[in-house]
C-alpha cells in the first residue's frame, strides 16, 4: 500500500542524510522525498511516499520518531488528505504541433512559462497521477525534458501537523 | 534552558570541564594530532582520569564494559580518521545493545574538512546508522550544549552511545563557558509511565493467565529494574526465562527460573516459550536468536503483553496484543500495584508440564571425559567465585556456555555483546568492569580466537595493574563456526581451525603477567583457585579443552523454538 508520511524535522545539517540513510538502511521504499523549511525556520518539512505493508509502515513511523532530530511524524494517507506535485515539463512546440499543444496543457490546466521557436516549457500542479496522465496524453516522442518535484501533502480541514 | 558559572575557556576547556561537570570518573581513550588540544587539558587536571587503551577498539569496549557493570555512562575519546574508524567496531557494539556511551572524536579542522585532508574521515556519515545520535560541532559556543545533549540523549529514554566530534580548530577557539544545568528538547521526549488502560489489559490477563511466562531482556538491566522482576515474579509464581541480555536480572539458583531461552537456551525455557496461554515480555525484544522462526512461533495461539520504551522494538518481529511503551520500573510498579492482593489462576498442571520438561536436563555433558571439557571449568568457575565475579565474555561457544553454566543471582555481572556478537570485547571489557569495580573479582571468559582479536590490551591491564583473570577455553577452534560447519556444511571445517597459535603463557608473560596452562581435567580447580586467590596480578588461564564440544541445546538458524538438537540426539 502508497502511504504519505509527513516528517516534521529539526532543521539541521544532516539531518535528510539521517532520514534517507534510515530508508536504505532498514530496506524502506522510498517513492518521492521532498524536504523545505516551513514558516519556523528553524524545522523543515518533508513528505515521504513510501510503500509497505501495515507492518512495514507502522515500523517506518516509530523508526522515524525514533530519531532524535525527528519531531513529529504522521501518516497523512490514514485521513482524509490534499497531495501535490508540481512538473515542468518542456515538449517539442514546432509550427505542426503548437496550437495541440497549447490546448493539450489548458486541458490540463497547465501554464505555459518559457516559449521558444520550437519548444514549449509548460508548469503543471496537481496530484502524481494527474502529471502521469498529462505524460501519457503526449505524444511521447515530443518530450523533451521532464522534472517533477515529488508529492507534497497536508491534511484536510483541521487536521494539522504542527509543533 | 538554565546557565550557570561563566567563565571564558577554549574548546579543550570546555570539553574536559564538561566532563568534570557530569562527574566522569574516566576517559577511556588514544591521542593524536586533532585531540591533541583535549590531551594537553586532561594533563592539566586531574579529576578527570585518562586510561590509555593500546588500540581504539578497546577504548570503546572499555567505557561499555566500565558502563555496563556500574549503571553510569562510559566515555572514550578518539582522534580523527583512523582513531574513529577502529572505534567503529566498539560503538556499534554498544548501540546493538543500547549502553549509553559518550565517544568524543577528533576532527581536522573546519576550513580542511572535505578535503582529503589527512586523517580525515566523515566520522558524521560513518557512524550515523550505528548511533542513537551523532553531531558534527562547528561552533565553539555550541560545544558546551552539545557536549549536555550528547549525556543527556545517551543516558534518557532507550540508551546507546552518542558520537560527538569536535574538528581540531574548534578545541583551540575560546568562548563563554556557561555548562547548562538541564535541557528540553522538543524533537526528544521519552516517555516514563505506561498507559493507565494497557496496564490494567496486562494485569487481567496475568491473573487469568493458566500457563503464564515472564520473558525478560536487556531492559530490566538497563533500566535497573531487577528488583521489580524479581517482585512480580515471586509475587504470582509464574515462569521467568532471560535473554542472554537479561541475566541475572532474575536470580539464576532461584527455582522459578527456567534458565536462559533463544538458540542456545535451555529446553524448559524454550517449550515453555512456545506453549504458554499469556507472555509477558520485558525490556526484550523477540529477536531472530531468541524466538527463531516468527512463523512458527506464532502456529501456537498466547497472548502477548509487551513493555519497552522502545515503540519499535514492539510488533517488530511478533506480533503484540498489549503494548505498553514505557520505563520499565514505572510501569511494573503500576502493574505490581494491580496483582498485589489478587490471586492468580491455578497453574499448578503448568509447573507439573514445566518440571517434566526441566527432568530433560537438557545441559548435561560428559563428566567423565579424560579431556577437559569446557563446560566443567565454567561450572568450577562459578563455584569457585561463589557466583559474585564479574564475568566478561567474548563471543562463540565460550560465550554460551558460561550464559548457560555461570548461574547469575545479580543484574549487571555478565557483560557481552550479544547483539553485534563482536569478538574481542571480553578483554577491554573487563578493563573497564575492574575499574568500575576496584577490588571486585572480574574474570573474562574467552576462547583461543576470540581472545587474540584485542590481544594488545594486556598491555593496558599492566599499566593500570588490572587483575583480571582471562579463562581461555582453548580448542584451537572456531567453535562457534566448526559447530555450524559440522551440523550444516558436512563436516567440511572451512578456516576454522586456528594451526600455529601463540604459546599464550609465554605471550601473557611477555606483557608482564602471569599465565598457566592447563590440560587436565584434575588440574581445573586447582589452577582457577590459585589464579583467583592473586588479587595483584593479572593471570591467564590456557586451558586446553575438547575440540568437538558443541553447544546444546541448539536451534539451528531459521528453525522454530522447539526444534531444539539436544546433545543425546547425535
Amino acid at each position: 500500500m502508497r502511504h504519505l508520511i509527513s516528517i516534521l524535522v529539526e532543521n539541521e545539517a544532516g539531518a535528510l542524510s539521517r532520514i534517507s540513510g534510515l530508508f536504505s538502511a532498514r530496506g524502506y521504499n522510498i517513492e518521492s522525498l521532498t524536504v523545505a523549511p516551513t514558516e519556523d525556520a528553524s524545522m523543515s518539512r518533508m513528505t515521504i511516499v513510501t510503500s509497505g505493508s501495515d507492518d512495514v509502515v507502522e515500523q517506518i513511523t516509530k523508526q522515524l520518531n525514533k530519531l532524535i532530530d525527528v519531531v513529529k511524524v504522521v501518516d497523512l494517507s490514514e485521513a482524509e488528505h490534499i497531495e501535490r506535485e508540481l512538473m515542468l515539463i518542456k515538449v517539442r512546440a514546432g509550427q505542426k504541433e503548437r496550437e495541440d499543444m497549447k490546448r493539450m496543457a489548458d486541458i490540463f490546466r497547465g501554464r505555459i512559462i518559457d516559449v521558444t521557436d520550437n519548444t514549449y516549457t509548460i508548469e503543471l500542479t496537481g496530484d502524481g497521477r494527474k502529471l502521469d496522465a498529462f505524460i501519457q496524453a503526449l505524444d511521447q516522442g515530443t518530450i523533451i525534458e521532464t522534472v517533477r518535484t515529488g508529492t507534497s501533502g497536508i491534511g484536510r480541514g483541521n487536521r494539522v501537523l504542527r509543533v | 534552558m538554565d546557565r550557570v558559572k561563566t567563565s571564558t575557556l577554549s574548546g579543550a576547556e570546555i570539553v574536559v570541564r564538561c566532563l568534570q561537570e557530569e562527574a566522569v570518573e574516566y576517559v577511556f581513550g588514544y591521542p593524536g594530532g586533532a585531540v591533541l588540544f583535549i590531551y594537553d587539558e586532561l594533563f592539566k587536571q586531574d579529576k578527570v582520569k585518562h586510561v590509555l587503551v593500546r588500540h581504539e577498539q578497546g577504548a570503546v569496549h572499555a567505557a561499555d564494559g566500565y558502563s555496563r557493570s556500574s549503571k553510569k555512562v562510559g566515555v572514550a575519546l578518539v582522534t580523527s580518521g583512523p582513531g574513529v574508524t577502529n572505534a567503529v567496531t566498539g560503538i556499534a557494539t554498544a548501540y546493538m545493545d543500547s549502553i549509553p556511551l559518550v565517544v568524543i572524536t577528533g576532527q581536522v579542522p573546519t576550513h580542511a574538512i572535505g578535503l582529503d585532508a589527512f586523517q580525515e574521515c566523515d566520522t558524521v556519515g560513518i557512524t550515523r546508522p550505528i548511533v542513537k545520535h551523532n553531531m558534527l560541532v562547528k561552533d565553539v559556543k555550541d560545544l558546551a550544549t552539545a557536549m549536555k545533549k550528547a549525556f543527556h540523549i545517551a543516558t534518557t529514554g532507550r540508551p546507546g552511545p552518542v558520537v560527538v566530534d569536535i574538528p581540531k580548530d574548534v578545541t583551540a577557539a575560546v568562548c563563554e563557558f556557561q555548562y547548562p544545568e538541564s535541557i528540553t528538547m522538543r524533537s526528544y521526549n521519552p516517555v516514563r509511565k505506561g498507559h493507565a488502560g494497557q496496564i490494567k489489559k496486562a494485569a487481567q490477563l496475568l491473573l487469568e493467565a493458566e500457563r503464564p511466562m515472564v520473558y525478560s531482556g536487556g531492559g530490566v538491566i538497563l533500566s535497573n529494574s531487577s528488583q521489580q522482576l524479581r517482585d512480580l515474579v515471586k509475587l504470582t509464581g509464574f515462569p521467568c526465562t532471560n535473554t542472554l541480555m537479561g541475566l541475572g536480572a532474575y536470580p539464576a539458583t532461584d527455582k522459578q527460573f527456567l534458565g536462559m531461552l533463544g538458540m542456545h537456551g535451555t529446553y524448559e525455557a524454550n517449550m515453555a516459550m512456545q506453549h504458554c496461554d499469556v507472555l509477558l515480555a520485558i525490556g526484550a525484544r523477540f529477536d531472530d536468536r531468541v524466538i527463531g522462526n516468527p512463523a512458527h512461533f506464532a502456529q501456537n495461539p498466547r497472548k502477548i503483553i509487551h513493555i519497552d520504551i522502545d515503540p519499535s522494538s514492539i510488533s517488530k518481529r511478533v506480533k503484540v496484543d498489549v503494548p505498553i511503551v514505557g520505563n520499565i520500573p514505572d510501569v511494573l510498579d503500576d502493574l505490581l500495584k494491580l496483582l498485589r492482593g489478587t490471586p492468580v489462576a491455578d497453574s499448578k498442571a503448568w509447573w507439573k508440564q514445566i518440571e517434566e520438561w526441566r527432568a530433560k536436563d537438557c545441559l548435561k555433558y560428559d563428566r567423565s571425559s579424560k579431556i577437559i571439557k569446557p563446560q566443567f571449568v565454567l561450572e568450577k568457575l562459578y563455584e569457585i567465585t561463589k557466583g559474585e565475579a564479574f564475568v566478561t565474555s567474548d563471543v562463540g561457544q565460550h560465550q554460551m556456555w558460561a550464559a548457560q553454566f555461570y548461574k547469575f543471582n545479580e543484574p549487571r555481572r555478565w557483560i557481552n555483546s550479544g547483539g553485534l556478537g563482536t569478538m574481542g570485547f571480553g578483554l577491554p571489557a573487563a578493563m573497564g568492569v575492574q575499574l568500575a569495580n576496584p577490588g571486585a573479582t572480574v574474570a573474562c571468559v574467552t576462547g583461543e580466537s576470540s581472545i587474540q582479536m584485542c590481544l594488545q590490551e594486556l598491555s593496558t591491564c599492566k599499566q593500570y595493574r588490572l587483575p583480571i583473570k582471562i579463562v581461555n577455553l582453548n580448542n584451537k577452534y572456531m567453535g562457534m563456526v566448526r559447530q555450524w560447519q559440522q551440523f550444516f556444511h558436512g563436516n567440511r571445517y572451512s578456516e576454522s581451525y586456528m594451526d600455529a597459535l601463540p604459546d599464550f603463557v609465554k605471550v601473557t608473560e611477555g606483557y608482564g603477567h602471569r599465565g598457566v596452562k592447563i590440560e587436565k581435567p584434575a588440574d581445573v580447580e586447582p589452577a582457577l583457585r590459585e589464579a583467583f586467590a592473586n588479587k595483584k596480578e593479572l593471570v591467564f588461564l590456557d586451558f586446553i579443552t575438547d575440540q568437538t564440544e558443541n553447544v546444546y541445546p541448539m536451534i539451528p538458524g531459521g528453525k522454530g523454538i522447539t526444534e531444539m538438537i539436544l546433545s543425546e540426539e547425535l
